[in-house]
């Protein structure tokens, strides 16, 4: 079969059941883009690169399945990067595809030249420079199989502009890539891990990404009712259980509930299911449940003992894991240890004050939350509006929950909403986000109106960068410096002229009405949502601090405002 | 000196690796061990087999660290095999000895 490598890229990307990618065309990579032209992908023009890494991010996150990104050589590849790095951190399947200069320009500096692949070698599974058109053939498969294989993660392939124009004569495609078998599991370990969990008195389950990835939410849950043991999240880890099961204690960490954080100090066995026990997660590590033995499954093995040293370490898929694992368990009711949580819970709750006001942080959140289908995904950007719709979105279930965890980038929520939207069409789309946010991928703000994607932003706007605000007023005498935005754009007016329909439920006789039509329409839009500056997420652990030292959140403590 | 080669073996690690041989395998080896503030003491590498795979001998130290570089260099996927190599120290001995020599004419 005669073909053109950019033909035969674009046809190994079908195969891989690739419907949908998201990208900007430039120089080295027109003749992909000539390709695209016959092919059955549906290509979203982003406005950016960064835009297009975290649309494909945001259909990664939905589906569970890898996605495609194009950029071109040069600024192309650079944009990328930041929601590459993003993809590696919180362990997403994407496939970015660059263009490269011609082989005969690599290493001249060339226009347009950039070093993509020393570039992304720390921020990916794995990268390709391509250096024929044949070997597309194996690069592009294997590309799909390492990000979706064991902990899934961003792979890049840079095909210079000749690899894409070369043409070639081969005899049969390859097979699509897939991942691999899940590691097989020691049935001795799957003992130790039994009898250790038997043992304890006072477990906790602590679950992250990995129990998303892996599609263990309801192996988690068969274990957490039949041994009463109850289930604290990472950030990453929510929706994992529905918010209001009776042994969920939400987000564990910086921002958790003080029940959570403090039932963790009192636990004897930490079971980590699919976690790596990042910072904002563990506070302290060395003080994180300081009288607890760990049980630590992760299906990457670099993973066990890095942070924590577990007595029993599983490298293994979370799902194999516990369904090995849940018939070695007995049935318990472990009455005094619920009889803790139920304290605790009852004595150092969740404050949310202004949970009734839309116009407040958690009133717009629970409002906007009872306001849409249930089948609604939810993202966001990072920052204060991040933590409080990760305490207060009544999230059910895996893969609603779509936000930047382990990077922390602002600019995450629009683009990986619209990806979410081009990947679940029907579904309603929320963008929670922050006036400092927006504004680091506003202009996908033109993708969206494009694409009638269905994503309604909510912007909680503070004129701030609210998150730095709050730590210079807790940790740095009140000495505000660079926090404040000064010029406050019209966002609603930005909006319309972007094409979207926009409300401004300052100016709204009936706030909640107003939201409620603006929910209601079909298509993008934005809701400004003035939000006073002096809110603050509480409660908050210092930043390097133990997880029991929390500042505020107490319900008296949060009355005054 | 016979003193120092002596507390050498005492704190150092030997690596030998089996890698994919091709350009950027030594930036991913390399880089894995930068960005994790993992000094290397010495490298060697030579390309076995018909070339498509090269042995690589890494000179590091043995600190609490070292397993998890070791998990890490694991995860990378032109990496094909890493193990330790206590008894390969006098490959960088030889190499040492040239090295000095040839830069002491």
């Amino acid at each position: 079969m005669k073909t053109t490598g950019a033909q035969l890229l674009t046809r190994l990307l079908e195969r891989q059941g690739v419907t949908t990618l998201a990208g900007i065309p430039g120089g080295a990579n027109l003749p992909l883009y000539d390709a695209l032209r016959a092919s059955t992908i549906r290509h979203v023009l982003a406005r950016h690169e960064q835009g297009a890494g975290f649309i494909a991010q945001g259909m990664a996150r939905v589906t569970g399945q890898p996605a495609v990104c194009f950029g071109t050589s040069g600024p192309g590849a650079t944009n990328l990067l930041t929601a590459i790095a993003d993809a590696k951190l919180d362990s997403i399947p994407i496939v970015a595809v660059t263009g490269q200069v011609p082989r005969a320009m690599i290493g001249t500096d060339a226009f347009q030249e950039i070093d993509t692949y020393g570039l992304t070698i720390p921020i990916t599974k794995h990268n390709f420079l391509v250096r024929s058109a044949t070997e597309l053939l194996d690069v592009i498969p294997e590309a799909f199989r390492i990000a979706g294989s064991g902990r899934p993660g961003p792979v890049v392939v840079d095909v210079p502009k000749d690899v894409q124009s070369e043409t070639i004569d081969f005899g049969t495609l390859p097979e699509p890539g897939r991942p691999d078998p899940p590691p097989r599991l020691d049935g001795d370990i799957v003992a130790r891990a039994a009898a250790l969990l038997t043992a304890a008195r006072r477990p906790v389950l602590l679950v992250g990404a990995g129990v998303i990835a892996s599609g263990a939410s309801s192996e988690v849950r068969k274990l957490a009712e039949k041994a009463s043991i109850p289930v604290a999240a990472t950030l990453l880890g929510l929706g994992a259980l529905p918010h209001d099961h009776p042994l969920f204690l939400g987000m564990v960490g910086m921002h958790a509930a003080r029940c959570t954080n403090l039932l963790l100090e009192d636990c004897d066995l930490l079971v980590g299911l699919g976690v790596r026990f990042d910072d904002r997660a563990t506070g302290k590590a060395s003080e994180f449940c300081p009288h607890a033995k760990i049980l630590h499954v992760d299906i990457d093995p670099s993973e066990l003992g890095k942070i924590k040293q577990p007595c029993v370490g599983i490298a293994a898929d979370v799902g194999d894991a516990l369904r090995a694992l849940e018939p070695r368990i007995d049935a318990a009711n472990r009455e005094e240890w619920l009889a803790r949580l139920a304290h605790l819970r009852a004595a150092f709750p969740l404050a949310m004050p202004g949970g009734d006001d839309p116009l407040q942080p958690y009133g717009i959140i629970r409002h906007t939350a009872a306001l849409v289908p249930s089948d609604s995904i939810v993202t966001t950007d990072v920052g204060q509006h991040q933590m409080w719709t990760a305490q207060a979105y009544p999230l059910t279930r895996p893969r609603q929950w779509l936000t930047s965890g382990g990077l922390g980038t602002m600019g995450f929520g629009l683009p990986a909403a619209i990806g979410a939207a081009l990947a679940m069409p029907g579904r309603t789309v929320v963008c929670f986000s922050g006036d400092g946010s927006l504004l680091m991928n506003l202009q996908e703000l033109a993708t969206a109106a494009e694409e009638d994607a269905n994503v309604k932003v909510i912007l909680l706007n503070n004129a701030h960068l609210g998150l730095v605000r709050q730590q210079q007023q807790l940790f740095y005498g009140r000495r505000y410096h660079a926090s404040r935005f000064l010029a406050e754009p019209d966002f609603a007016a930005i909006a319309r002229g972007f094409g979207l329909s926009a409300w401004n439920l300052e100016d709204a006789r009936d706030p909640l009405g107003t939201l409620a039509q603006a929910l209601g329409e079909p298509g993008p839009c934005l809701i400004n949502v003035p939000i006073a500056a002096e809110k603050n997420v509480y409660p908050m652990v210092p930043p390097g601090g133990a997880n029991r030292d929390m500042i505020e959140g107490e319900t008296r403590a949060d009355d005054r405002h | 000196m016979q003193t120092t080669a002596t507390e050498a073996t005492r704190t150092s690690a030997i690596l030998s690796l089996v890698v994919r041989n091709h350009p950027g395998v030594m930036s991913h080896v390399c880089g894995l061990f930068a960005r994790r503030a993992f000094n290397v003491e010495g490298i060697l590498c030579v390309a076995v087999g018909n070339g498509t795979h090269s042995a690589i001998l890494l000179l590091v130290n043995e600190d609490e660290r070292l397993e998890q570089l070791i998990r890490q260099l694991g995860k990378l996927e032109d990496v094909v095999a890493v193990r330790r190599a206590p008894h390969a120290g006098a490959a960088f001995a030889a190499v040492a000895s040239h090295l000095r020599s040839s830069t002491a004419s």
